[in-house]
């Protein structure tokens, strides 16, 4: 049999099934590559081989007794923004030094309850503040993939940026992540690997470090379309603790999977096609137009006007909600303390070394728009242009079932290169960030390399709650573009 | 200049974080930048045009007002920084 991290989860599910492999010796070749190359990738921050093992054995004792549930013995990464009890939480923030939750997310708790196994914690950007996982407390994350003849280290994107690094080097069959301007997607596109942020509600937020409440949602990175349509499933729950969490039934993913696009008519937007758009990020979307059109779509054109405001409205909102959300780490009920001469330096003391450089910038701009006499021309203002990007979404939506349109501006950068200026780092997330504001299901699929040869991906965004159309018209550019080649193993016992 | 100096020591202040001179020239530039860039939402007009609430319509959900958690008082201290007995321990606030 080939090496057990090379399958897919769709695969390793009939090779457990059929008792080729044990759940333990999968969790075990797991762990194994996770030890060989963690030191260059940066992925884990926190790998948790017991826990890994022990749930791998029950895994493999149902199987036994053919009691399998849907994710059995499928080991998985989680981002440390989930809370997961007994396991070290910190959201890769210093202010969170050792924090051990006393109970688990929802998300991760459906996950163990379907069989699936925990290989550890993943790599963020500090409180998932970031597109490149710079910003984590715990160093920057490393792309599996280089350039071609280049040995610089590239980014694999942010927040989720462990979340896709260990997906694409074989370090986990799937992670969770989550999106709130675009962090599940923007990694996946530039790690060549699958990114699904599922329509606000749909998962549970119940238990995930908050970062901007009206616009964070969890969703999977996996390796094929199939992969995250699999892991959505057992994520996605209607959940009481969550009053956002919306009470409609998950549908079977996996059973759209085989439909096809024919009969679906695809969206463009011409306000995508932004000022100085790299000529090889046109030419992939082109790509993905021809495909789906020889797949039998029909294509139209659509216009989203208000798309150019919505990362100026996002960095209103998200900033906003953050400085709300993070007022509770102030020294004195969890993580980290620096001492003070009174009780308000200890809370200036503790926040100013717990929180690094981009947070502060964001929680500082958020209490500026909220401070008053601000409130009006700032954040109700970002919350009336929400509504302006969602109407021009509902429009176009009533003449088209999806829009297409490239994830990212660009391939991977170096680590390094894009640290400079807040706003161009900002600017990586100018094609996702307008589907949080609406609160709509967004995908990135694989659909091609750079001429530099990495990854590039093409996202598609869907009406709400209709994930099931995204799979389906992923998993057909999934199909046309063909097998994504592996990255070269460069990181395997490297550093 | 969108902030001044004087402004950016104001809302840290607000933001209980604690910033150096330093910090405050790099973070006056900074926030400025950003602010300038956000400006220009300036150009559309909102004037009747309710903010978004939420994506779909639906009701809030309501819950009976009853008690479903607590008696977990080890659990919430089991954190803290500094605890005596079930406390949180902080700096003497009223002398």
């Amino acid at each position: 049999m080939a090496d057990p991290t090379d399958l897919t989860i769709a695969e390793a599910r009939e090779a457990l099934k059929r008792k080729e492999l044990s759940a333990t010796e999968l969790a075990q070749s797991h762990l194994d590559a996770i030890e060989q190359a963690n030191a260059a990738l940066n992925a884990f921050v926190l790998p948790t081989p017991e826990r890994a093992l022990e749930q791998a054995q029950e895994s493999d004792k149902r199987i036994g007794k053919g009691e399998t549930r849907p994710l059995e013995g499928i080991p998985l990464g989680i981002k440390d923004l989930f809370a997961t009890k007994g396991y070290r939480t910190t959201a890769c923030s210093h202010i969170l030094d050792g924090f051990v939750p006393t109970y688990e997310s929802t998300v991760t708790a459906n996950l163990w309850s379907a069989g699936a196994v925990m290989l550890g914690k993943l790599n963020n950007d500090e409180f998932a503040m970031g597109s490149s996982n710079e910003t984590s407390y715990y160093g920057a994350v490393v792309n599996p993939w280089k350039r071609q003849g280049s040995n610089a280290k590239l980014v694999p994107g942010g927040s989720s940026g462990g979340s896709s690094a260990a997906v694409a080097a074989r370090l986990c069959m799937g992670a969770t992540a989550t999106d709130t301007g675009g962090s599940i997607r923007q990694p996946a596109a530039v790690t060549g690997t699958v990114g699904m942020k599922p329509t606000y509600g749909r998962c549970s937020r119940w238990g995930i470090v908050a970062f901007a409440s009206s616009l964070d949602q969890a969703g999977p990175i996996a390796r094929t379309v199939e992969d995250a349509a699999i892991m959505l499933k057992a994520m996605a729950s209607h959940d009481p603790k969550d009053t956002t969490s919306v009470d409609v039934p998950v549908p079977d993913y996996e059973a759209a999977l085989k439909q096809g696009v024919k009969g679906l008519t695809i969206g463009i937007p011409k306000e995508y096609r932004v000022d100085g758009m790299a000529a090889q990020i046109d030419a992939l979307w082109q790509q993905g137009v021809k495909w789906l059109e020889e797949a039998g779509a029909k294509i139209m054109p659509v216009s989203l006007p208000h798309t150019k405001y919505a990362l100026p409205s996002y960095y209103i909102v998200a900033p906003a909600e953050a400085s709300s959300n993070l007022a509770r780490y102030d020294g004195v009920r969890y993580g980290l303390r620096e001492p003070g001469k009174d009780v308000l330096s200890l809370y200036e003391n503790t926040r100013a070394a717990g929180f690094g450089e981009e947070v502060k910038r964001r929680i500082l701009i958020g209490t500026y728009v909220l401070s008053a006499g601000y409130y009006d021309a700032y954040y109700l203002k970002a919350q009336k242009v929400r509504s302006l990007i969602k109407r021009d979404f509902d429009q176009a939506f009533k003449q088209v079932d999806v829009i297409l349109t490239p994830t990212t501006p660009s391939p991977a950068f170096a680590i390094g290169e894009k640290s400079g200026d807040p706003v161009q780092m900002y600017l990586n997330d100018i094609f996702t960030v307008t589907v949080n504001m609406a609160g709509l299901p967004g995908i990135s699929v694989p659909a091609g390399l750079s001429f530099e040869g990495t990854p590039l991906g093409l996202q598609l965004i869907g009406r709400p709650f209709d994930e099931e159309t995204l799979f389906r018209t992923a998993r057909v550019i999934e199909m046309a573009a063909g097998p994504l080649v592996k990255p070269v193993d460069w990181w395997s016992n490297a550093a | 200049m969108s902030v001044d100096r004087a402004t950016v020591h104001r809302i840290a202040r607000l933001a209980r974080i604690a910033i150096t001179d330093a910090e405050a020239a790099r973070l006056e530039k900074e926030l400025s930048g950003i602010l300038d860039w956000v400006a220009q939402l300036d150009e559309i007009d909102t004037e009747d045009v309710e903010p978004m609430t939420r994506i779909v319509a639906m009701t809030m959900k309501k819950r009976k007002d009853e008690v479903t958690d607590g008696n977990c008082a080890d659990d919430i201290l089991k954190n803290a920084p500094s605890v005596d007995d079930h406390y949180f321990v902080v700096p003497k606030i009223v002398e």
